[in-house]
């Protein structure tokens, strides 16, 4: 099971070097919002395989509130970009 | 049974990593924000809930439910965002407009824009708030 956590997490790891360039470029405030909630998801996936590699089960709290905090942020982050019309 | 787990929780966990590759993929080339929104939700939401599935199997009962938890908030949350963001993607040009084969919205708020200019008023219309 090693050998297969280990190809997880390098895929989850290349999933965020791509999506990187798109937070850092944008163009627009929408598309960094969109790839930070995609950049926490994947730090969710990967602490998830780390609970199961390393029997990290001290992390599994952790996975709920930022699962949740990617959401709140996400929602309000837009409703401020529709609301504000000077931060597009 | 334990090698039978092993390789159904393997599977779980490459299939849900191979597809947030594919969300990475989609939002550094589709061309607008729409377009990355829909690799993010999509794509993002399966391979979250495959390596939930997968971790769960692999861990003891009494993490998996919070890893089930963490599956179903994904399954609550990725619509609502995707829906927002959407919206608010549309109303402030991050949609390319001239791409859409069906654009429904165009009509309807070109509809309400004309209706408020002949002295309409519509609920929760921006115009029709004294405060901005």
């Amino acid at each position: 099971m090693n050998v297969v956590f280990t190809v997880t997490l390098a895929l989850l790891a290349a999933s965020a070097l791509l999506v990187l360039p798109r937070l850092l470029r944008g163009p627009g405030v929408l598309d960094r919002i969109v790839s930070l909630d995609v950049l926490v998801t994947l730090i969710v996936c990967a602490l998830a395989v780390n609970v199961a590699a390393n029997d990290a089960g001290l992390s599994v709290p952790l996975l709920l509130v930022l699962v949740l905090l990617g959401f709140i942020g996400s929602v309000t982050a837009a409703h401020l970009v529709e609301e504000r019309e000077d931060i597009r | 049974m334990t090698v039978l787990i092993d390789t159904v929780s393997a599977v779980l966990l490459l299939t849900g990593a191979v597809f947030c590759l594919l969300t990475g993929v989609g939002v550094l080339r589709f061309p607008d924000a729409i377009c990355r929104l829909h690799a993010a939700a999509k794509a993002q939401t399966l391979g979250v809930l495959l390596i939930a599935l997968g971790t769960a199997m692999q861990v003891p009962a009494k993490y998996s439910w919070a890893l089930l938890l963490v599956a179903g908030f994904q399954l609550i949350t990725v619509p609502v965002t995707g829906q927002v963001v959407g919206r608010t993607a549309y109303r402030t040009g991050g949609a390319h407009r001239p791409g859409l084969v069906v654009d429904q919205l165009a009509d309807r708020l070109a509809a309400d824009e004309e209706y408020v200019r002949g002295g309409g008023t519509l609920p929760g219309h921006r115009g029709q708030d004294p405060e901005r």
